[in-house]
């Protein structure tokens, strides 16, 4: 029996090991958890931060709504994920996603499809802010990350 | 009609959101940022690729060529870069 998704959208960071341990609690028909943790990179030292904006509302539906399409197609058991705003510094958490389900190709694969609609479907954007004080821009959309969807047409 | 923008589009425009009254021939997402464009040079750069921007009536994507009446919240961003 599928739980509903927790979907969060929150400034402040998240605890992996809670978060799995919080949805695994108390079932015993869960055979298979997948976890990704996506962090903020430095970019070879130059970057200082990166600033993530939301569009408040809409996140937080549009993830419930991936969440909820995950969970139907892969028959997963529970769903948790995460998503951070604000200022994130390198080495810091930005996104969460748990996928558990009885066996383990359904929770990499609920996972992986989370995070792929999530990437271009889920209105946030990052800005960059630079270690020398220069002006950083908005990181582009990449191509790459609309190829991944294909996969799962 | 209340509009919101975010990242790139809401820095080019000045602000985040503001209430506009539509004229009767903007009926689809498309034919709002071409209205848009025309308010002036801020909305001018705003929307100068207006194939990039993104569209949500009520906070749902939706499609340039689909009608946005009735729409309480339409919101115009660039695409999604989370994750």
């Amino acid at each position: 029996m599928a739980a509903a998704p927790s979907i969060r959208v929150q400034r402040e960071d998240f605890d992996a090991t809670a978060e799995t341990a919080a949805l695994t609690a108390g079932r015993q028909d869960i055979g298979a958890v997948v976890s990704f943790v996506g962090l903020c990179r430095d970019e070879a030292g130059t970057l200082s931060a990166l600033e993530l904006e939301h569009y408040p509302g809409m996140a937080e539906a549009e993830m419930r709504r991936i969440a909820g399409i995950a969970i139907e197609r892969f028959g997963l058991l529970c769903l948790t994920a995460i998503h951070r705003y604000g200022k994130i510094a390198p080495g810091e958490n930005i996104v969460l996603v748990i996928a558990a389900a009885p066996h383990r190709q359904a929770a990499f694969d609920g996972a992986a499809f989370m995070m792929d609609y999530l990437k271009t479907s889920a209105p946030f954007w990052k800005k960059e802010h630079r270690r020398d004080g220069s002006a950083g821009d908005w990181v582009s959309a990449k191509d790459a990350d609309t190829r991944a969807l294909d996969k799962w047409r | 009609m209340k509009l919101v923008y975010f990242a790139w589009v809401r820095e080019r425009i000045g602000k985040g959101e503001e209430e506009l009254d539509l004229p009767e021939s903007v009926v689809t997402a498309g034919d709002l940022i071409q209205y848009l464009s025309g308010l002036g040079e801020e909305y001018e750069a705003a929307f100068q690729f207006p194939q990039a921007i993104r569209v949500a009536v009520n906070q749902e994507h939706v499609e340039h060529h689909e009608p946005i009446a009735g729409a309480r919240e339409i919101g115009l961003f660039p695409p999604m870069t989370g994750g």
